[in-house]
């Protein structure tokens, strides 16, 4: 049978505000356990929380990068539910009413652009962490974690493979790096995804019963535990089985899903709307003033990057992947005038360095003032293709300029006319057979000759200007 | 008169006049404490040492005259406001070792005032009940009757100031539980406009009820608490950042021309007859002060009562969702799972009507339930609201009885939920409508059990509350009774 695949995903993003979103705690990740903690995000007795309004603003900001409809009022529920790292026994979020609606995402893949639906995107608080001892019947709960702005965004049911998810995904993700308004770390939990699975068979309308994924802690394992259950489903239906609507969770290392809980077993989580807080009225004033602090998002900076600089669609991908990396490439081109080259050069050997010591482009050592003077140098035939892949790497190893390694290492190129004329005239005295055998009508040892001048010169001699003089005299 | 039986105002000019110092005020009622304290049960927890450290610290103050609105006046807080340092229980086992690591900001205002806290007031248990009998510490007794309950939920509050266990206390009022309590007890009552008074430290049962409020010996007294009391705080959401009038200037004030609003739907059968009797007669002082009553209606009365018992719960349900043994307060011992722990430490840790509260909030809220019990009852809430604001532009102030019956027995409504509900029929719709009311003491039954007349206005209206009551309290000159114990 011919399935086709019906995925949606909600993803928790976590805010990059400097406290928490109903109190004054820090949100700073790694500190000793519980030390970021007050009364108010222990849930003690009495206590009140109080909105942190750059979670708002934050959150709006997201909104508007995925084009929702910001609602004029919107308000907190809360959700209850025991578990012990949520300390009030409810988690503050939104239900009913929530900050944004009806947005999308557009992807493109290989030039096709998709549509991907935004149903929704709320504010809420995030939960501690448990601690299990291994050695011992007892489990530890770290609140540092209670209280740290989160924002849910939740799809709707648009995507229709693994990879389109995943690409989805990063989207998203990159959006949310570009606002500056989550870290997207996905190993420390600021980036947290759950997807919605079934399958149908091609051409029908209903949708299959869906599954719940989670536990998925990359890019890749949302794939991968994606892939794995649509193989599930299919396994399942192709033999007259049948798919419960369940919770299932990720396992790495078996790469498989097994089930969590079933769809009896779910929480009722009882949302009404917080008594403690009051709903949020958001106007056009506010929203205007957010708009003129946005950035420019990651789809519009690719398309200018393809139209003002010329570079390809693939070039100005990898280029804007990451917000720091595509203002490293501007500075260059501004300097140094040549797009093209210089995205070959970043994407080239200055991404590789990066990569093998796994850094990234705010950490590059080769400024971007240095790699546009080395590609200026090129341009002037001031030095070789060849020299100035040995003079990026001693860029990248020592941060200096490549004025000063050529000066340095003596490797300014060859130009002098004369100088290669004497060095030329004693390598065909030298070499009297081949000379005749290239006079001859053998072409290929013309080759010959010109590695033996670079030879002679170390390599420091302008190749073109070595043709030319070499063609010349050969024939002469 | 001893000094434990004087006002706040009365104790100012002794002090001021320096005939007294907060010491003795503050020995005078300890030693009425040591004397009727085992009877009555007013409080869960003394801190006499702290008391008399604070009384020393106020009489250095006023030697330096530096005399604040409370200074050197001994108040009693309700087990339900937290206090840094001192074991606040709200009444339950669950909390019966929990020391709060900061105070309330109710606390703090005080304290800045000058106040000498007596000690912790009893309660029913997360202020679930109209009796003082759900109390995990025992009941508190009505000082006009032992046989008798004082109200509740704040009937340890409501008996300290009663019975001169001290000058003032605080209370808080989710459904009546101060004007209930102070019109049993024959004493001044006051829940304010929600949002007036900060909740912060205020332990939550119905968040969007709760509101903190003073009892005290006369209606004087109540403005000088409420200068103290209200005001914005920035740590509660719902707090309204409105100006504070000086609430004492409206003492003394004549009501001539006011409108009086006489609801009909608080005048039904089912009403004691010498409650009845004893509203009639102050509705009679109230004209002879200048006061014009006119007749207004209040359609959905009817339904508040059903209409809390849904929000009160759901939100209780929720609010007390916390107290699962793993941060603080009681966990039951020798359990081996999480699940277990949760169950037995919730089971053993609340009392019977916590636990029915809890379960009926939690069916209010439960899916497929949410629209006919929760979100109905917050419609017919706004109804109730609006029947208030529609009632109020044709009076400047609504009088009703405060209780439908005086106080009564000990164990007589424990089995019978529903009739202990009703008693706060009188005083449930204002905090639905979020309005503040006032009970003052309009005189005795024939059995000598006090009775309370409740007056109501709008939003932030508290100024018109201390107007009308002053002068009722003037007009009105009930003989001055004290408990016979």
């Amino acid at each position: 049978m011919d399935f086709e695949t019906v995925i949606g995903l909600e993803v928790h993003a976590q805010m990059l505000t400097d406290t928490k979103i109903f109190c004054g705690c820090s949100t700073k990740f790694g500190a000793a356990p519980n030390s970021h903690t007050c009364p108010v995000c222990l849930g003690m007795p009495g206590v009140l929380p109080v909105l942190n309004k750059k979670v708002v603003e934050f959150a709006m900001k997201m909104a508007l990068a995925t084009n929702c409809e910001i609602n004029k009022s919107c308000e907190f529920a809360r959700k209850n539910y025991f578990y012990p790292d949520l300390p009030k026994g409810y988690q503050i979020s939104q239900y009913a009413y929530p900050l944004a609606e009806h947005g999308h995402v557009i992807l493109d893949v290989n030039g096709e652009q998709t549509k991907i639906g935004i149903t929704r995107i709320h504010m809420e608080e995030d939960a501690g962490k448990l601690m299990h001892d291994e050695h011992n019947p007892v489990s530890y709960v770290d609140l540092n974690r209670t209280g740290v702005p989160l924002i849910e965004i939740v799809s709707e049911p648009d995507m229709r493979s693994s990879e389109e998810a995943a690409d989805y995904l990063k989207r998203l993700h990159e959006i949310l790096v570009y606002l500056e308004i989550c870290d997207g770390n996905m190993e420390e939990g600021s980036f947290r995804c759950d997807a919605n699975v079934s399958i149908r068979p091609r051409g029908q309308k209903e949708f299959g019963t869906r599954t719940e994924l989670k536990n998925m802690n990359s890019f890749r394992n949302v794939q991968r535990a994606l892939e794995y259950e649509i193989k599930r489903q299919q396994y399942l239906v192709e033999n007259g089985g049948t798919v419960f609507q369940e919770t299932r969770l990720w396992d790495d290392a078996q790469g498989a899903t097994n089930s969590m809980r079933s769809k009896e077993e779910a929480h009722d989580y009882r949302y009404f709307p917080d008594p403690d807080l009051v709903p949020i009225f958001v106007d056009q004033a506010w929203v205007e003033d957010i708009k003129k602090d946005m950035p420019e998002l990651p789809l519009a900076k690719r398309e200018r990057f393809v139209r003002d600089y010329q570079i390809p669609t693939y070039d100005a991908g990898v280029l804007t992947a990451d917000k720091a990396l595509a203002n490293y490439f501007e500075e260059v081109v501004k300097i140094c005038a040549k797009p093209k080259v210089a995205s070959n050069w970043i994407m080239g050997d200055v991404m590789r360095f990066l990569n093998e010591d796994k850094l990234d482009i705010r950490q590059c050592p080769i400024k971007a003032e240095s790699l546009a003077d080395m590609i200026k140098l090129i341009d002037e035939g001031a030095i070789s293709g060849k020299m100035a892949k040995e003079i990026v790497e001693d860029m990248y190893k020592t941060g200096n300029a490549p004025q000063d390694i050529i000066k340095e290492k003596g490797l300014v190129q060859i130009t002098d006319e004369g100088e290669l004329v004497k060095t030329i005239t004693s390598i065909i005295e030298a070499n009297q057979a081949q000379a005749a055998e290239y006079r001859g009508g053998k072409e290929k040892v013309f080759g010959f000759f010109v590695g033996q001048v670079m030879k002679a010169t170390k390599g420091k001699a302008n190749p073109q200007l070595v043709n030319e003089l070499l063609k010349k005299m050969l024939a002469g | 008169m001893e000094l434990n039986q004087l006002t706040i105002h009365e104790l100012q000019e002794k002090i001021k006049n320096g005939d007294v110092s907060a010491t003795q005020i503050t020995e005078s009622v300890f030693s009425r404490i040591d004397a009727v304290e085992e009877r009555v049960h007013s409080y869960i927890r003394l801190i006499k040492d702290e008391a008399f450290a604070a009384a020393a610290k106020a009489d250095e103050n006023i030697k330096k005259g530096d005399i604040k609105p409370l200074t050197g006046i001994p108040v009693a807080l309700k087990d339900i406001v937290c206090t840094k340092g001192i074991t606040t229980t709200c009444g339950s086992h669950i909390l019966h070792n929990f020391i709060p690591p900061y105070n309330a900001t109710v606390v703090e205002k005080l304290k800045d005032a000058g106040a000498v806290f007596v000690g912790k007031t009893n309660m029913d248990e997360f202020a679930m009940g109209s009796s003082t009998e759900t109390s995990y510490f025992g009941p508190t007794r009505n000082p006009w009757d032992m046989e008798r309950i004082p109200g509740g939920s704040s009937g340890g509050s409501a008996t300290a100031v009663a019975a001169d266990e001290c000058i003032a206390s605080i209370g808080a009022d989710t459904g009546g539980s101060i004007r209930q309590p102070a019109a049993l007890c024959g004493v001044v009552g006051m829940k304010p406009t929600y949002g007036r008074v900060s909740r912060f430290g205020l332990i939550a049962f119905a968040s969007s009820l709760d509101q903190i409020g003073p009892f005290t010996k006369d209606v004087e007294d109540c403005a000088i608490m409420m200068n103290v009391l209200a005001g914005y705080d920035s740590k509660e959401s719902t707090s309204v950042d409105i100006e504070v009038p000086d609430y004492r200037q409206f003492v003394g004030r004549d009501i001539k021309g006011w409108k009086i609003g006489i609801p009909k739907e608080y005048f039904v059968d089912g009403i004691d007859p010498e409650v009845n009797a004893a509203i009639k007669k102050a509705i009679t002082v109230i004209e002879q002060s200048g006061g014009q009553c006119v007749d207004i209606s209040l359609p959905h009365t009817q339904y508040s009562v059903a209409t809390y018992y849904i929000i009160a719960p759901a939100e209780a349900s929720s609010n007390l969702a916390r107290y699962d043994g793993v941060r603080y307060g009681f966990r039951s011992a020798d359990v081996r799972e999480l699940l277990e722990m949760y169950r037995t430490t919730r089971m053993q840790g609340f009392g019977a009507e916590v636990k029915r509260r809890i379960m009926i909030g939690t069916y209010a809220l439960s899916a497929g339930y949410y629209d006919a019990y929760y979100k109905k009852a917050s419609q017919v809430r706004a109804l109730i609201k609006r029947d208030f604001e529609e009632a109020f532009k044709k009076c400047d102030v609504i009088l009703t009885p405060t209780t439908p019956t005086p106080a009564f027995k000990i164990g007589e409504k424990t089995d019978d939920p529903l009739q202990m509900y009703l008693s706060d029929i009188f005083t449930i719709s204002t905090n639905l409508a979020g309005i503040p009311g006032i009970s003052v003491p309009c005189g005795f039954t024939s059995g000598g059990l006090p009775i309370g007349v409740q007056f109501l206005a709008g939003h932030f209206e508290e100024g018109k509350l201390i107007q009308v009551a002053s002068a009722y309290e003037r007009n009105a000159k009930i003989e001055k009774r004290r408990p016979a114990f």
